[in-house]
Order: structure tokens, then sequence, then C-alpha cells
């Protein structure tokens, strides 16, 4: 038996944290990739410190839902998972090209395909793409738009950028956006000026987050200008000096990451091609049936 | 009694069948069947059939335990542990089960029920509805239902503990398969059937304080400062009966107890969980201030009533607190004309 294993930070505060884990973990049951789909969090249950027991399968695949290589992938998810002899340097990464690694833990008999983060995944990319065809209603968006990448940043892990300029740099490659920025809340360049960033009149703001909280439904609207006071909420497109703002929220919330999650449990050798391109269909079908 | 159950049966007697009180071994045409009441040798398929429906609660037993339960160790010991197998005699258990067998998990109650022959269904509710009818629960059928379904309690309020004893009520899954029941189970209460199957065979491995503090790495690494007394404050707030369903097992190390009274949950705490961590850290940065010494005059009846407001508010009472209840001390309106009185220019100045 193999199982996929969703591991997500969770929260202490905010009941929505969780939201995108359940939601892509359903997507991937659904087309019945594995015999035992889990979730486990660092801040909810089942914890990554229990969460292998709880499982049947003798073959594990482990895929953080994190949008960057650091602490968490490298120190925090291993240790509480017990994963025996585990080395960020098996990793040979630099600093977004973690793929997997094959370990034991210590607490059971299985074996651990321990995976790279979701949001360093190349097919991360086509998620954000899809995330502004989602909040602009629009399959082809691009052509006189222009688009903002959003991270977090942080001067404590140069990954935390590096993800969002190695998404940003892959988009703009593709000449389909006429403008593509990386942009931050912690460090330069900031997302506060957004506008400063841009000569475009339409300028799609994705932010590399997994789930929506404290900074993609308050600091950010806020520091961009959608809203004086995010509890008032703002509209989609909102003009901020003379450009329209069209804010997506977390791009861990678009249905299409269930892909990158199998994408990494088949790069590290899960049996799933078929139903990625399962969870392909839906989740495109349900982005443009939408259009949200 | 279906062919399909009497093929099972008579396929698994050539080998010899003996469990809970079954025993059926053949020979070519010849079947010995005894139970604990009966023992008779037949020959031939038509008189194996006769006394196996003579035996009908054995059999069916029997076929439930080897053709539709769980084969996973741990959810095997679990639906044997709900219906007693262990110290009920089919017999007396066939009978009970007609009626459903209830057992608590925190605070869920577990009904399992015989539902026709070598079949169970199972029912899991909050244990304050045990006694409602079922009709004005919210029915369930998908485990995943409860995912959402215990993520806030019954005001509403986020619950971040799954163990917590803020289970909402009001709900139902009333007609569960065995496997459907055991990941409902996971849901309410994630992990708690593996640790409870570990201690039971005796492996559980319990991380007590100082093994876990040690490990915390980042904004949590401050957490070994806690002093030993601390710890079991820290304990005594968030580890007991009144506030979580688990049972604590780990303590300062392998040596030194709390001195702290455990729960009698029915599922083990095997480590100091992510709620006590985060909980130590910030009394471990209040723990750090050095203690000053505050003068204020207060009469007896408000030094009384600070008191009743810190134990309401530890015994998350203040909901039940009635609008015009002035004699409760942590009556809003007492509080505010306390407030009024007392701190409405701050409180004085400490000194060392």
């Amino acid at each position: 038996m193999q199982a996929l294993v969703i591991a997500a930070h969770g929260s202490h505060l905010n009941a929505a944290s969780s939201t995108p884990a359940f939601a892509h973990a359903d997507t991937i049951r659904e087309v019945g990739a594995f015999d035992e789909v889990r979730e486990c969090f660092w801040k909810e249950e089942p914890s990554f410190r229990e969460v292998l027991r709880t499982l049947e399968s003798e073959e594990v695949f482990v895929v953080p839902l994190f949008v960057s290589e650091g602490y968490f992938t490298e120190q925090v998810i291993p240790r509480e998972l017990r994963l025996s002899g585990f080395d960020p340097e098996k990793w040979d990464s630099d600093g977004t090209s973690a793929d997997h690694v094959t370990l034991t833990a210590s607490d059971v008999e299985k074996t651990v395909h321990y995976c790279g983060p979701i949001g360093t995944h190349d097919a991360m990319t086509d998620v954000v793409v899809q995330r502004a065809e989602s909040v602009t209603g629009d399959p082809t968006v691009g052509d006189g738009f222009g688009l903002a990448v959003v991270g977090h940043g942080t001067e404590r892990n140069e990954n935390s950028a590096k993800a969002v300029h190695y998404h940003a740099d892959r988009i703009a490659d593709r000449g389909r956006f006429d403008e593509v920025r990386a942009l931050f809340m912690d460090e330069s360049p900031e997302v506060d000026d957004v506008t400063d960033h841009f000569d475009s009149d339409d300028v799609v703001v994705v932010p590399l987050f997994i789930a929506d909280g404290y900074h993609t439904e308050e600091d950010i609207p806020e520091d961009v200008g959608l809203t004086d006071d995010y509890r008032t909420g703002y509209d989609v497109p909102t003009t901020v000096d003379d450009t329209r703002i069209w804010y997506s929220g977390a791009v861990g919330t678009e249905d299409l990451l269930a892909d990158v999650v199998l994408e990494r449990a088949s790069d590290a050798g899960a049996s799933v091609q078929a139903e990625i391109e399962q969870v392909r269909e839906r989740t495109r079908t349900v982005a443009l049936a939408t259009g949200d | 009694m279906d062919d399909d159950v009497l093929d099972s049966l008579w396929l698994a007697a050539d080998h010899g069948v003996s469990f809970d009180g079954l025993h059926v071994d053949r020979t070519d045409e010849t079947v010995h069947f005894e139970t604990p009441a009966d023992d008779a040798t037949v020959t031939g398929r038509a008189a194996f059939e006769e006394v196996a429906t003579e035996h009908a609660a054995y059999v069916s037993n029997w076929f439930f335990w080897h053709e539709r339960a769980p084969t996973r160790d741990d959810h095997w010991a679990f639906c044997r542990w709900l219906e007693g197998a262990s110290e009920t005699p089919v017999s007396d258990r066939h009978a009970a089960l007609d009626g459903g067998v209830t057992r608590s998990w925190g605070q869920l109650e577990l009904t399992v029920s015989s539902t026709g022959f070598g079949e169970r269904r199972y029912a899991l509710r909050h244990e304050a509805d045990a006694d409602e009818p079922l009709a004005p629960l919210t029915r369930y059928d998908d485990p995943l239902a409860a995912r959402q379904l215990v993520k806030h309690d019954g005001d509403g309020r986020y619950r971040p503990l799954k163990t917590a004893t803020n289970l909402p009520t009001g709900w139902v899954f009333d007609d569960l398969l065995p496997e459907a029941m055991l990941e409902t189970v996971e849901y309410v209460y994630p992990a708690t059937i593996a640790n409870w199957y570990r201690e039971r065979k005796g492996d559980l491995d319990v991380t007590h304080w100082r093994e876990t503090a040690a490990r915390q790495t980042g904004i949590y690494g401050l957490v070994s400062d806690l002093d030993d007394e601390a710890v079991g404050w820290l304990a005594e707030a968030c580890c007991v009966d009144s506030q979580c369903c688990k049972r604590r097992e780990w303590d300062l190390d392998d040596e030194c107890d709390l001195d702290v009274p455990r729960s009698e949950g029915a599922f083990p705490c095997r480590e100091p969980c992510s709620l006590v961590v985060a909980a130590a850290r910030t009394v471990t940065k209040l723990e750090r201030e050095a203690t000053e010494t505050y003068e204020l005059e207060l009469t007896p009846s408000e030094k009384a009533q600070l008191e009743t407001l810190v134990d309401a508010v530890a015994e998350d009472r203040l909901d039940e607190i009635r609008e015009a209840d002035f004699d409760d001390g942590a009556n809003r309106y007492r509080v505010r004309y306390l407030r009024t009185k007392l701190f409405d220019d701050g409180l004085p100045d400490g000194h060392s």
C-alpha cells in the first residue's frame, strides 16, 4: 500500500489555515491516486509527530504544503517525522531545487519518500498563472496585463525570496504577460509600492502563500492600497493610482495546486501519471466554470 | 444462513477454526463442531449446514471477524474493544449487539450494533446527545465531514486542539461500516487509536517534557528554560480532565513525575502537544520577570470578587453568568463597577 501525506503548517488561531490542505487532499482522494491520503500539521492534529503511525501503508510520500525551502522543510518536518539520517545536503538544492529523498522513520516500519515543498516545483508556475486566470475570469489573460508574484520575504531565509523570483522569472520567460515582477512584504522591492513597478493599466497580484489568513487577507490588501481597513473589504479589481489591481488571494487555494502535490509524489516514484491528468482536467474545469 | 457464509466456514474448517469459543474441524466430509455449550460430530455438507445453523450466533460472530472486520491490528483491536469481545462470551454479546453496545471515547459515544448475519454497524455522536432521539440530530455518513464538524465548538469558536473538551453537539453518524467508523474517529480524535493500541501492547513511546523541550528550535527553543514547578502548573492548566480528553502519560522525564493529577481518559497523551509547547513559550517569557510588590487596598468582598473573576475565566464560566446576577463576582456589571472604582487610573506602580 502507498500513502500520501500532505504536511501543512496549520494554526492555533485561524480555522481556515487547514482549508487548502483538506481541499487538495480531497481532490487527490477523489481520483484514487493513493490507498491512503492524510493531512497533518505543525499546529493542528494529526501532528507531524504522530501522523505516520495512523497509516497502514508501508510506503509513504510526504509532500510539504510550504512555499519555500527552509526552516520547516529542512528542520521541523524531518525532525518531527523522525526521519532517520535526514540532512538537507541530501537534497543538494540551490534553494529551489529540492526534489525528494528516501528514508525511514524511527518510530514506524515504513519507507518515507520525503519531497521538496510544493512552492518550488515547476508546476507551481502554472498554478500562479491559473490563479491569474481565475481572478480575472479570463483564460487568456496576459496581453495588456502585468503580474506581480508576492512573497513574504525574510532576511533570515534567502530561499523565501528565491521561490518567488523563480516563478516570476519563469512566467516572464513565457512572454504571456506584458510585465512580471517579484514583490515582497518584508524586503525590497515591496508590494506597498506595487503600482510604481508597473506601466500596465491592469495588474494581477498573486500572493505566493498557501492559505488565506492574516498576511493575505489583512496585510497585503491594506499595504497595496485596496482598502484602508480590510474589514470593509475591497473590489476585484480595485483601482489604485490609476491602475486596476486584480488581487487574487493566496495561490494555495487554487484547485490546480493538487496537481503540484501529485507531481511532487510522482517525482519521488509514485505511479500517479493518470491521476495527474485527471486532476488537471478537473481543476481546469472548475476554474473555467467559476471564473473566480 | 447464506451459502457464502457456509462456504467460507466449510473451507476454513479444513484448516481448523478456533475463535471466540467456536471450534470447527473438518476432515473430508466429517466435521467436528464445538461451542462452550455444545459439541457434535456430523458427516456431510447437509448435516454441517444444519449444525451451523443451530449455532448461528457463533458462526455469525466468526464470519464478521474474518470476512467483514478490518484486518489492521490496531483497528481490529479497537473494534474488539468496542463490543467487549475479550470479556463477553459470544452468547451474551450476540444478544447485547442486537440492542447496541456502547463505549465512550473522549467525548464520543460509540455504539456498535448487529444489523444482520455477520454484519455490524456503528454510530458516533457526542456523549451529551446519547439520550437524545436521533431526529433532532444532524445526520452524516461521510467520514470526511467530521473534519469540519469538529473544527468549531458549540459557540462557533475555533478548536485548535481536537481532544479539548469542547466537542460540539447536535450531530450523529448513525450507520457506518467498520472502516468508515474508524476513519471518522480518526478525524475527531487523530492518532488516538494508534497510540491506545501501542499502549495496550506495552510499547507506547512516551516523550517526556524535558526531551520535548530540548527538541524545540526557533521561537520555541526557549521553553527549555521553564522551571519544573512551572511545567507542573502548565500541565495543571492544560492537561487535566476538564480541559483535554487525553490521559497525560508524560512527565518531566522517565524518573521525575509531575505532581499533577492524571486524567482517566481512554486514550493516552504520549508527549506535550503543540498547544502546550506554544503556551510554554508564553509562560517561559513571563516567568523571566522578577516579582515586585504592589500596594492597593481592597475590601474583603473585592478581594473575593477578584478570586471569583479569575476562577470564572479559568473555568470558562463567563457565558453562564446571568445578566443581572449581581451576586456573582464575575458578573459584567459587577466587574465594570470594580474597574471604575479601582482601575480607572491604573494600578499603583510596584517596587522591588
